[in-house]
């Protein structure tokens, strides 16, 4: 009796530990959605003035805040089919073949992954000022595409593990060329592991900051139009613009929820 | 026939566009970054090439000092705590039987789909002197006169670690779901008691998730300087901070690269560390 006492007590205390941690990592989205909905119209708009959808029609008016989106998004795109065109190519090339300079290519690899953002993004930006390519939508492209590239490579890598390569053996013994058996076979067996990188990728790239924050010339992007408002208070309707972004995203991943799960295991 | 020229043609269409991509955009910008340390700037603050240790000395000025050692204690407290709060955290979403487990994973996952920037910002306005929490805790008569809980060293490495935490989460998650069942019973039906079976047991086999959760949170939390911005409101600037500064207003660009260098130098001295001990790359990654 004392034991399953004990055993549900226990129990009692870690699903209270867990919500405790979820509250952590909900609670300042909680204020975000919040705020979306508060009627104070004086800054820094901090404090709750009564319930109100304005700032959701208001929203539409700013222009400035639209194309910051707009602007994210795009590069979100680019960057990330970019960055999964050339991350598959290496991942199966570098499982593939044994060819001498690998171990330098993969080290390149892991530098994204490990150094503090801000020194990419400065070397970036330094880069950017050398050679004259233009700061703006395209800088920041290729600054994305190059923080993106690693997390493709090695989401498929992962998988390559116990790759079987009898298929495309047979697949060429039939007849096929290289390049049809690429495309054919290969691509369409890892296609939900370049699926998960291409969304790792996306991910990255409608969140990044601080690679931005240096590379991005006059161009803004959502994050750092976040980061400009923030000096004189963010105004409810980036909340709004925030809460929208949530809901489209989350809707998005239940649609495709199934899927997910069956890539994870 | 397969032939030894067709495998180099595949190899090359292949491996040169991420080659050619890294080499122009990671090898080139960080040699250059570390050429650049050793420049100098002229009165119009534009680089000029002229072999110089002068930045180097400027990093030993004690202000600087000082941040580096506020920035490493910052980075120190911040692993810390992730692993304190995470690791039963991770270890109870693991090995829970629920059927909701992938549920509970994903829901660590979705915060980090709203900008960080915003929910750093969500978490000042909860925490301002006018915000949620003092207004909260007036109308439950804990407190009478509003508490200021921003701006300090506190409150950065509060939201470094909600920033870095799923960071750490992942990787435990990944080393304690392998853990084997049969082992811990082995231990438990050889007399084990749950702290020795813990110790013994449990902490040597996720260790590795440990470890590399520790990488993939003490690097970035040396640089992020908006957190120290939001939150710390200039009190508790990290070594980011100083080389934004030289980057965007201070327009020291060869200052700001040493101070880079120091940022490069750590990271390879504690991935090198991480290696030794056993540390395997490949879990840095996803």
């Amino acid at each position: 009796m004392v034991r399953t006492q004990k055993r549900k007590l226990k129990k009692g205390l870690g699903v209270g530990y867990c919500a405790l941690i979820y509250l952590f990592l909900f609670l300042p989205i909680a204020v975000i959605i919040t705020n979306s909905f508060n009627a104070t119209t004086s800054k820094p708009y901090m404090t709750w003035k009564g319930f109100t959808f304005d700032w959701y029609i208001k929203l539409f008016d700013n222009s400035a805040l639209l194309d910051s989106f707009g602007n994210t998004i795009l590069i979100a795109v680019c960057s990330t089919v970019l960055a999964t065109c050339i991350g598959t190519l290496a991942a199966v090339g570098m499982y593939r073949y044994r060819f001498r300079g690998k171990g330098v290519i993969d080290a390149l690899l892991y530098i994204p992954v490990v150094i503090p953002e801000i020194v990419l993004g400065i070397a970036l930006l330094t880069l950017f000022a050398k050679t004259s390519i233009p700061r703006g939508i395209l800088s920041l492209v290729l600054a994305h595409t190059t923080f993106s590239i690693p997390f493709v490579v090695f989401n498929i890598r992962a998988r390559l593990t116990g790759y079987d390569n009898s298929v495309e053996e047979a697949s060429m013994d039939l007849g096929a060329g290289k390049v049809e058996t690429f495309f054919r076979i290969t691509v369409p067996i890892l296609a939900p592991a370049i699926g998960g990188g291409a969304l790792l990728a996306f991910t990255l790239s409608i969140d990044d900051v601080i690679i931005s924050y240096f590379t991005n010339g006059q161009t803004k992007t959502f994050p750092l139009k976040v980061m400009e408002s923030i000096k004189s208070g963010v105004s409810p309707d980036v909340n709004a613009l925030s809460t929208l972004i949530l809901a489209g995203t989350t809707l998005l991943v239940i649609l495709t929820q199934s899927n997910l799960f069956k890539r994870r295991k | 026939m397969k032939t030894k020229k067709g495998a180099a043609i595949s190899i090359a269409t292949m491996v040169s566009p991420v080659t050619l991509w890294m080499a122009f955009f990671i090898a080139i910008p960080l040699l250059y970054v570390a050429v650049m340390s050793f420049c100098g700037t002229d009165e119009n603050y534009n680089v000029v090439f002229r072999l110089t240790l002068e930045n180097y000395r400027r990093l030993l000025d004690p202000s600087y000092l000082q941040i580096y050692m506020q920035s490493i204690l910052i980075a120190f407290l911040t692993t810390a705590f992730c692993i304190l709060l995470g690791y039963p955290f991770a270890f109870l979403i693991a090995r829970t039987k629920s059927r909701k487990k992938a549920l509970l994973y994903m829901l660590v996952i979705i915060p980090f789909w709203t900008n960080s920037l915003i929910r750093i910002y969500g978490w000042r306005t909860f925490l301002s002197a006018s915000g949620m929490l003092n207004t909260l805790l007036m109308k439950l008569n804990l407190i009478d006169t509003q508490i200021d809980f921003l701006y300090n060293i506190g409150t950065t490495v509060f939201g470094m670690v909600y920033c870095l935490f799923p960071f750490m989460i992942l990787p435990l998650y990944t080393a304690i779901e392998k853990l084997d069942i049969n082992l811990l019973e082995a231990s438990s039906d050889l007399g084990a008691r749950g702290a020795s079976t813990f110790f013994h047991i449990i902490l040597p086999l996720t260790a590795s998730g440990i470890f590399s959760g520790s990488i993939m949170v003490f690097i970035p939390a040396l640089g992020y300087f908006f957190v120290a911005d939001i939150l710390g409101g200039g009190n508790s600037d990290v070594i980011g901070n100083l080389i934004e500064r030289q980057f965007q207003s201070g327009n020291n660009w060869p200052l700001g690269a040493a101070l880079s260098m120091i940022l490069i130098g750590i990271t390879l001295l504690l991935v090198k560390l991480y290696q030794k001990c056993g540390g395997d790359m490949e879990s840095l990654g996803v």
